[in-house]
């Protein structure tokens, strides 16, 4: 788009932005934030600290980050693109080297007020950058080998360094995410047919790797990968997060055990249950029925998500707003995926209702980008 | 800016099919993640549900309240007290060591129960309660509760412990209990959980022990949920087990307290058996032991005492101790010979102290024999010679028939522990057991309760019981168990004639009334009350003839345990035989100085029912006697104050 288009056609300008953003989107965003909350405060025992009050606080200030976004025009999140992407593999470098050490990892830089996850940051910064050099791209050259190597580098380098901290799930979700703006960018199925394959060959070569000298996971990986395969032959060890979420998720039946009366969250038999296994909470106190509730809206969310995308007048909206959906649509997949025993635990926050700062303002952050380009759409 | 986005309408349609492919793949995906929510929370629900109530559900026992055991008064013997603790819970407490100092300037601790205590809560759960004190007073228990804002994480709390009021009088016979250990659990063969759980109080010896299944009661059940790290969170319901039944023993407590007083400094085993029913009336054995000891747990110093004094405390000497009977077993030497035909009682034998059998010499405790003398005689004077004579013509085998059949060398079916078999020997035993011939020197020394003879206090007593009645007098300790009573053993006639059996009773009387018999300086004055029995000394040395030539040394100059056992057995009144008694002093001496004044005090409380009238006693004796009952009376009032009869 350009500034010829953009005074030949309408684009909302100045104080009318607002009315033009994605309304339905910011209250399904807070609805699902309002589950959160709501879990938060049972998991505490029927308690605003220590969990659902920094929630909301984040919550409020994510939600001022989302306007602030939304209100600069996509052009501009367009040429920061390169900037953003660059800016995060330079923290993803420096966690590597001098991150705080927390949970046998080096994954986030202390700011003070809050711990920032570059990798969280990545998330985003990738489906920008492959956003915009797909918009660059000329479509003809969009599946020439030459052109394809370049978004490959561009999503495998943050993904190793991820793979390296080690964070498996956030590992999964760059590749997945930028891996889709590929797709839907255009570039021949027959290059995803071959991933998929050398993907195959990798998950042999890794399992083959166990125990020898060229071990290619951490041991603690393929210990959650036995338990995922095979959750009871370690009950009360590996096995148990995985063992007692299910029973927690299966336990609550069609309408749930009632509002804080999860008995499995209760008397604390699952783990990080107000982080990564919170939807097991959920799924024990409302039952089938709250649990459809949050999946139907995640639904929607991708649902106005890819509307949005459809809608869009250039290819960096559109592959920015798909691809920001696909991340969002990977969170909670792989989370719930993980809580009911689909995929081995891999630590993937459930989007807006887990506990934790840098994947709530993140996520803002980038339905903010979604709102700009939406906002920014020449009618 | 710089170059225009390219959206050409061809490129922008291509987004939009591959948007929808992977929305449709979203939403494949989305469809699994809803069929497998259902198939979880919709289909498998139950399932899940048992298995998370599984989880939070905890089955907890609660033990049973003890059953309690009283005398035949309903005095109790061993009680459930309540006992008042301290427990503490660490994460209440916040700073351990300095709530225990504040605690110890209230109750007593140690330095070492202190550390104990810190050791107990950082080895468990921050929430388990740890016990810091026990068996506080009342008053201690007032101050620590008056100081509980003080006291973070402390508690008070009432629990119930086994108590044994008559302390040592009863020890042997009630016995103890303590926590069950894995030397229990590997010896018992037993399923009930109860036993699982830690530290519970099981029988270790006497009733307590024997009696174990009928005083335990079952168990009770309390379903809690507990959290993952088994904290309690709540009780849902619980379901009271059943007590444990009440025992009722035959035992007198008052006679026993008063035999155990008496037997103060001496090495004795007493029973005393009711003649109406067999009934145990008192079991003593002394010294004692307090039981209360070993249920809060004894110190190192208190055991090795017990175990290292040479009375031996912690033997039930009257049921378990087997000792020579001496010159108590004539009695069955002297039913065997008469019974057999082989004695008229008439017949006279003469004694000149000594008797000469297969080139061995027998002597007589008198060394200048007894001349000429009879059954009668021969028991009041107690004669050893005419028992070497008469024995030959009978044969041990008759012999120790006689002596089964007067309760000798058996073990009766008492709930007591360790209760001896003693051994009335026979031709077969010896060779048999130690591959050797009988000779007839065994049969001598056999015939005055000698050599391989063997028997315990009680069996002695069953030995009077039957020869006072003519009855196969069995003992009996239990009473009633849950207030049912329970039948007495047989008592079928002995089968010996009655005439035999009077001649015999009447030599016993002698001995005790008659100024040349051995027990007459213990005897009973008033007429209708009179004793009767047979006194026994037994040694424990082989007299050598150097030593006979030199002149025996006297008891007094021996060594405590190369003196000889004092014996008596004997029964009261003579007229309408009541109570019968065995006494046993060890290394005592003589039976006539040592144990037969025993039975006579003993026998004198059982029928009086409480201390006689001095007027019982010979008028010689009266101050001596008086003196003895004060001594009793104070040793028997603290604590076993057994006035208040139920």
């Amino acid at each position: 788009m350009s500034y010829l288009e953009y005074n030949a056609k309408y684009v909302p300008t100045g104080l009318r932005k607002p009315l033009y953003l994605n309304w339905p989107l910011i209250l399904l965003l807070s609805a699902v934030a309002g589950f959160g909350f709501l879990m938060l405060y049972s998991v505490a025992g029927g308690s605003a600290t220590p969990w659902m009050e920094p929630q909301v606080k984040r919550f409020g200030v994510g939600m001022a980050a989302m306007f602030v976004i939304a209100m600069v025009p996509i052009w501009f999140w367009r040429n920061m693109s390169a900037m953003a992407y660059a800016v995060s593999l330079v923290l993803l470098l420096y966690v590597e080297f001098f991150g705080a050490v927390g949970m046998g990892a080096q994954r986030w830089i202390d700011l003070g007020f809050m711990r920032l996850q570059p990798s969280e940051l990545m998330k985003i910064a990738s489906v920008m950058v492959l956003a915009a050099y797909y918009d660059w791209l000329a479509p003809s050259r969009t599946s020439r080998p030459l052109w394809v190597i370049l978004p490959v580098l561009l999503i495998s380098l943050p993904t190793l360094l991820v793979l390296k901290q080690p964070d498996l799930g956030t590992a999964i979700l760059l590749l997945a995410g930028g891996g889709a703006v590929m797709f839907a960018a255009g570039v021949h199925w027959a290059y995803f047919a071959s991933v998929i394959l050398a993907g195959i060959g990798a998950v042999v070569a890794v399992l083959q790797s166990r125990g020898t000298s060229w071990q290619l996971l951490k041991d603690y990986q393929y210990r959650r990968i036995d338990t995922f395969l095979d959750p009871s032959n370690d009950p009360l060890g590996a096995g148990y997060h995985i063992t007692q979420a299910k029973i927690a998720l299966g336990s609550g039946g069609w309408t749930g055990k009632g509002f804080m009366q999860g008995t499995q969250t209760r008397l604390n038999f699952l783990p990080e249950k107000h982080t990564d296994f919170i939807f097991t909470t959920l799924a024990e106190e409302f039952g089938y029925i709250g649990a459809s509730a949050l999946l139907l809206l995640y639904a929607l969310i991708i649902v106005f998500c890819i509307i949005s995308a459809l809608q869009s007048r250039d290819r960096f909206s559109s592959l920015l707003t798909l691809g920001i959906a696909m991340t969002f649509f990977l969170f909670f997949a792989v989370n719930m995926a993980m809580v009911m025993g689909l995929l081995p635990v891999v630590g993937v926050p459930l989007p807006l209702v887990s506990y934790g700062g840098s994947a709530m303002l993140v996520l803002l952050g980038a339905f903010g980008l979604v709102q700009s380009a939406h906002v920014h759409r020449p009618r | 800016m710089r170059r225009p986005t390219r959206d050409s309408g061809e490129s922008l349609r291509g987004i939009s099919r591959r948007a929808l492919v992977l929305g449709a793949a979203q939403f494949g995906f989305m469809g699994i993640l809803a069929a497998r929510m259902r198939s979880m929370q919709v289909e498998e629900a139950e399932q899940y549900r048992l298995l998370a109530d599984e989880n939070r559900i905890n089955l907890r026992l609660l033990a049973p309240s003890r059953g309690l055991v009283f005398d035949r008064n309903g005095i109790p013997l061993a009680v459930n007290e309540q006992n008042y603790r301290v427990v503490m819970v660490r994460e209440d407490a916040g700073d351990i060591r300095e709530v225990l100092e504040r605690l110890r300037r209230l109750i007593p601790l140690s330095d070492e129960d202190i550390e104990r205590a810190i050791e107990d809560m950082m080895r468990h759960s921050p929430f388990v309660p740890v016990t810091i004190a026990e068996r506080l007073t009342w008053e201690e228990m007032a101050r620590v509760n008056i100081n509980a804002p003080a006291l973070p994480g402390v508690q008070a709390e009432v629990g119930l412990s086994r108590a044994y009021p008559l302390g040592s009088d009863t020890a042997h016979v009630v016995g103890y209990v303590g926590p069950v250990s894995d030397f229990d659990l590997s010896r018992i063969d037993d399923q009930d959980p109860l036993l699982q759980i830690p530290k519970f109080q099981i029988g270790k010896t006497g009733v307590e022990n024997k009696l174990e299944k009928t005083l335990r009661g079952s168990a009770g059940t309390r379903r809690i949920e507990v959290n993952a790290l088994g904290r309690v969170m709540r009780e849902i319901d619980r379901v009271e087990g059943m007590p444990g039944n009440d025992v009722q023993l035959t035992l007198d407590a008052a006679l026993q307290s008063y035999v155990e007083a008496r037997l103060e400094g001496e090495s004795a085993g007493v029973v005393v058996i009711d003649l109406e029913n067999g009934d145990l009336r008192a079991i003593a054995s002394a010294p004692s032991f307090d039981p209360n000891l070993f249920v809060r747990g004894i110190s190192t110093r208190n055991w090795t005492e017990l175990n290292e004094n040479p009375f031996r405390p912690l033997a039930a000497k009257a049921v378990q101790g087997t000792y020579p009977p001496g010159s108590t077993f004539k009695l069955a030497t002297a039913l065997a010979a008469v019974e057999a035909g082989v004695l008229d009682p008439e017949e006279t034998i003469y004694c000149r102290g000594y008797v000469e059998v297969s080139g061995n010499r027998f002597h007589c405790w008198k060394p200048t024999g007894h001349g000429n003398i009879n059954l009668h005689e021969s028991l009041k004077q107690s004669c050893d010679c005419y028992y070497y004579e008469i024995c030959q013509r009978v044969g041990i085998d008759l012999i120790s028939e006689m002596a089964v059949r007067l309760g000798l060398g058996q073990r009766y079916d008492l709930p007591l522990s360790a209760v001896a078999e003693g051994l009335a020997p026979t031709r077969d035993w010896k060779l048999k057991v130690r591959g050797e011939d009988w000779r007839i020197g065994d049969t001598v020394n056999a015939s005055i309760g000698q050599g391989f003879v063997l028997a315990s206090p009680l069996q002695l007593a069953v030995m009077a019981a039957r020869v006072a009645t003519g009855r196969q007098i069995t003992p009996r300790l239990v009473r009633a168990i849950d207030g049912i009573e329970q039948p007495s053993m047989s008592d079928a006639p002995l089968g010996i004639n009655e005439n035999i059996l009077r001649r015999l009773r009447a030599a016993l009387d002698a001995v005790s009334n008659h100024t040349r018999g051995t027990a007459y300086g213990s005897r009973i004055v008033p007429d209708d009350r009179r004793l009767a029995g047979k006194t026994g000394t037994s040694q424990v040395r082989r007299i050598t003839q150097e030593e006979r030539e030199a002149g025996i040394t006297s008891n007094e100059d021996l060594p405590w345990e190369r003196r000889d056992h004092a014996l008596f057995v004997g029964y009261a009144p003579v007229e309408a035989p009541r109570y019968a008694i065995a006494v046993v002093v060890e290394h005592g001496g003589g039976g006539s100085t040592a144990a037969a004044p025993i039975a006579r005090d003993v026998l004198l409380q059982a029928m009086f029912d409480g201390p006689p009238p001095l007027s019982a006693y010979p008028a010689n004796l009266r101050s001596q006697i008086e003196t003895q009952q004060e001594r009793i009376k104070e040793r028997i009032a603290p604590g076993s104050s057994t006035s208040g009869r139920a």
